[in-house]
């Protein structure tokens, strides 16, 4: 492995570089440029992420001990809504999507993404979503109240004025996401570097070229479902009201239609982060990079053939249940596969463990023990008994939290020397992970517990044989709260800073963006089509 | 290293917080697992879910173990050199078939146990019709003729800002539901409203209830005993207050229940009959009010702006008695407001509109009496 500085290889071009991006703010508001429009979305998902975060330490706060304390019961199915929605459709999926600018492009040896000026739009919609989003818990009324998956006739007859404000705030998020899943599709179909052929692209750029399939896919069924809901509450119709002969149980199937793969959405760009770190750190290729590809293409597949495995308990018939539950547990099957292969590509390795690679193994354990929970849950008939409690909740924070989000952060500290040209502090990195892994443990794992033992989520006050483990979990949510206070002091300070990162950045990176691109890159990747052996 | 100690005080810290977890375990096991129950479904449901449970233990065991195995031998400070090796067909065909093998061994016995769960239809010998209403549960013994509603007891409210040391706190109820053991209930589901769940978890029913459906679920209660439950499913502000309590009683205590509930729902429907003093009439109309709008209007009568208005100086409070009858009787179309004609007696429905029309600054001065609910009836 050799390493070649851009420098060599572009200077031809350094002209062209330099004339660079704008000054000021106008750089920002007017950027087409992938680098630029990543750096967006990632700050704009790190914000939502402290909103969010914060909503959820109310949320623990309250249930500290028990009795009602510190919110009133209408106040905190406020926070419980909002902390679920803004987690997934303003940290995670951002998070996710600003990884893909950033990296896509240079993955595949392309200049920028395919459509920059929709990429700039795409974006900017989306602080305009938030803000009108979360402006409702400021209204008469309050905010959302109804849960993140807005079950109907809550979410209709029985909700907020404020409502209306929502459901236009998540046609713009689904516009926006749209946009991008197009422009990912366009740029990897079309951009990438004569020889780069889909078998040979990073896994990365393999899983956002599902993912954004199924974002296509699934989008507009949200959005169908938000403006059956808008219709039922201003303009006469029953789709979800049994009174003028509606369903509320079709909200269900449509809200889950487009739910389930929302999940995938929000993981397989994870697989595809673990896929590049593992191999990096344990110095040998990635174990069945082909079982891989197909494993996540039938991951998405089933996603869209499982999605009344969340509604075991709404009266469905028994065949309509045995299906569910045989296609769902079927999943199992590729997760296992993936997991294999992590594991078999650090068998015989010579690992080292630098602090993506941590949290790359802190994902591959914890998204491990949330996707055995999720086999458990996908046995129809204890379902019945595990639906609705604290076990799902324990069982979804384990995939989102250690799963989703602790990829995105793997992939913060395995990419930022590359983007920025410093290194991160390494000690500080690897506070962070004992920190947050320690933390977030026992934030989650007594949630198991407490589910089993009988209580249901969404309450904001319990019986008293709950009180012990909710005061650990919510010791564990404080530290995990603080330490992610100190992750955003880790990145300022390293986006300042550091010692100089070397253009491969790590002993044991492959890549187009490690072996043909300069740390920090230039402005425009690659104006020059790299050569690709 | 800083790093070292660090990981060292923390890894103490951990080891702190797993202790107390068992220490908990040891104090209170109920609170660690899933419960056995008291039917054949709970017990069944209980080792399935052991089962499915092990399973995932033994496959965790195994992936972390070559996992940390790995860690700790193929590391690069070992002087580990890779291995070239990146695909190898016969494990990877042996990792795909062997989960396949396990999931067809897991999903025999859960196909028979959810078979035996959805019978609900054959052979019961009790139908309970259940209605989940913002936020309480009305329950209709439909062979006997009785109805009644079921709250969250007072005694759980007055505690709510500070409820150590209050036992059964959140899960008791001014009317439990009483059922014989070892019969064959049948449960059938409806919602007057939103979304409900009805789960008592040592019964192994958990069922949604659902407007516009009916939804059914069955139990054949093994030992007596009293069996505490909740609403499952998010149904508005006060979910987490409507809890469930089912008496599981001899056949024979069964039986007399019954007659006694029945004469006491008799003597209620009497009392509509005879005239009721003011001062009678505000002190029952204030306990109702309590147990069933203040949810809502709140315990001042404040409401909420924007969601439920305000019954001081409203309106329909203080305007003409007929309305005020109609809309506490039929409710409003639309909105939260339910028809309470089915959910309270004449008395109660004449106290607690007396009430609201000379409570919360509100001062009518007249009185609504149980006969004239009656007969708007």
């Amino acid at each position: 492995m050799t390493t070649i500085t851009a420098d060599d290889d572009h200077d031809p071009h350094a002209a062209h570089d330099d004339h660079g991006p704008d000054k000021g703010l106008t750089r920002w508001i007017t950027t087409t440029n992938h680098k630029d429009i990543g750096t967006l979305y990632l700050w704009l998902a790190f914000i939502m992420f402290l909103t969010g975060g914060t909503m959820a330490m109310v949320i623990r706060l309250e249930l500290f001990q028990p009795g009602l304390q510190f919110v009133e019961p209408g106040f905190f199915n406020q926070m419980t809504t909002m902390h679920g929605l803004i987690m997934v459709f303003g940290a995670i999926m951002p998070a996710f999507v600003g990884l893909a600018n950033w990296l896509i492009p240079m993955m595949i040896g392309a200049p920028d993404m395919a459509l920059p000026r929709m990429n700039n739009w795409s974006f900017w919609i989306l602080p305009f979503a938030f803000t009108m989003l979360a402006s409702t818990l400021f209204m008469e009324g309050g905010g959302p109240a109804f849960g993140w998956t807005f079950y109907a006739p809550l979410s209709t007859t029985f909700a907020p004025d404020s409502t209306d404000y929502f459901i236009f705030a998540v046609h713009l998020m689904g516009i926006s996401s749209v946009m991008g899943a197009i422009n990912v599709i366009a740029t990897i179909l079309n951009m990438r570097a004569p020889g780069m052929t889909l078998m040979k692209m990073p896994l990365f750029v393999w899983t956002w070229l599902i993912t954004a399939y199924l974002l296509i896919a699934v989008m507009p069924v949200l959005a169908g479902a938000v403006t059956m809901m808008l219709t039922d509450r201003h303009f006469g119709t029953s789709f979800f009201d049994a009174a003028g002969g509606g369903d509320p149980v079709l909200f269900q199937h449509i809200f889950w239609f487009f739910g389930h793969p929302e999940v995938y959405i929000m993981i397989l760009p994870a697989f595809g982060v673990i896929s590049a770190i593992v191999p990096t750190f344990a110095r040998k290729r990635l174990f069945g990079y082909d079982s891989m590809v197909y494993a996540v293409a039938s991951i998405a597949i089933l996603s869209f053939l499982v999605w009344a495995h969340h509604m075991f308990t709404t009266g469905m018939p028994v065949a309509g249940e045995l299906y569910f539950m045989y296609a769902t547990i079927l999943i199992s099957v590729p997760t296992g596969v993936k997991v294999f292969n992590w594991v078999s590509t650090m068998w015989k390795g010579s690992m080292t463990f630098e602090t993506p690679m941590l949290w790359a193994l802190g994902f591959i354990v914890m998204f491990t023990i949330g996707g055995l929970s999720g086999l458990m849950l996908g046995v129809a008939p204890v379902d019945t008994q595990y639906h609705d409690t604290y076990f799902v909740v324990a069982h979804f924070h384990y995939v989102l939290v250690t799963g989703a989000l602790y990829s995105i952060i793997a992939a913060f500290y395995y990419w930022v020397p590359k983007w920025t040209g410093h290194m991160y502090n390494e000690t500080h990195g690897k506070i962070h992970f004992w920190w947050s892994t320690i933390a977030v443990n026992v934030l989650f794992f007594p949630q198991h517990f407490l589910g089993l033992a009988g209580m249901p989520r969404r309450i904001p006050d319990y019986a008293l044989q709950f009180a012990e483990f909710n005061m650990i979990s919510s010791i564990g949510g404080f530290a995990f709260g603080l330490a992610q206070v100190f992750f955003l002091y880790i990145v300022i300070k390293t986006i300042k800073g550091g010692e100089k990162a070397s253009d491969l950045v790590w002993e044991g990176a492959t890549g187009l963006e490690f072996e043909e691109l300069s740390s920090p890159p230039p402005y425009h990747s690659f104006t020059v089509a790299p050569d690709i052996k | 290293m800083i790093f070292n100690k660090l990981s060292e005080r923390l890894s103490a810290a951990l080891a702190g917080v797993l202790s107390m977890l068992f220490v908990s375990a040891a104090d209170a096991e109920y609170a660690l697992n899933m419960t056995r129950g008291v039917t054949p479904i709970s017990r069944d449901l209980y080792g399935l879910h052991m089962i499915v449970l092990w399973i995932c233990v033994v496959i965790a065991i195994v992936v972390f173990g070559v996992m940390i195995w790995s860690i700790i031998y193929h590391r690069k400070s070992r002087g580990a050199v890779a291995a070239n090796f990146h695909e190898n067909a016969q494990v990877e065909v042996f990792w795909t078939v062997g989960p396949l093998v396990i999931l067809i061994a897991i999903a025999i016995p859960a196909t028979a146990t959810l078979i035996d769960l959805e019978d609900a239809k054959t052979n019961a010998d009790i139908n309970l019709q259940v209605t989940g209403i913002q936020w309480k549960w009305k329950y209709n013994y439909i062979d006997e003729d009785l109805v009644f509603i079921s709250t969250l007891a007072q005694s759980s409210r007055d505690v709510i800002k500070d409820p150590a040391g209050h036992e059964n706190y959140l899960l008791e109820v001014d009317q439990p539901i009483v059922l014989p053991i070892n019969k064959k209930i049948r449960f059938l589901f409806h919602s007057d409203d939103v979304l409900h769940a009805w789960w008592v978890p040592a019964l192994a029913v958990k069922q949604d209830v659902v407007p516009g459906f009916i939804n059914d679920s069955w139990a054949v209660i093994e030992k007596t005993g009293t069996y505490r439950g909740q609403c499952a499913e998010l149904c508005g502000k006060d979910h987490g207050f409507m809890p469930i309590v089912v008496e599981a009683v001899t056949q024979g205590e069964y039986e007399q229940w019954l007659v006694d509930k029945k004469a006491e729902a008799a003597a209620i429907a009497e009392s509509a009959d005879k005239e009721w003093s003011m001062q009678d009439l505000l002190a029952q109309g204030e306990t109702v009010y309590k147990g069933n709008c203040a949810a809502c209007h709140g315990p001042t009568g404040a409401g909420i702006p924007g969601v439920f208005p305000a019954l001081s100086n409203s309106p329909v409070a203080t305007g003409d008695p007929a309305g005020h009858i109609n809309i506490v009787m039929n409710g409003k179309a639309g909105t939260a407001m339910a028809a309470y004609k089915s959910q309270l007696s004449d008395v109660d429905l004449a106290a607690v509109i007396t009430f609201e029309r000379n409570s919360f600054g509100n001062s009518v001065g007249d009185m609504v009496q149980p006969s004239a609910i009656k007969n708007s009836r």
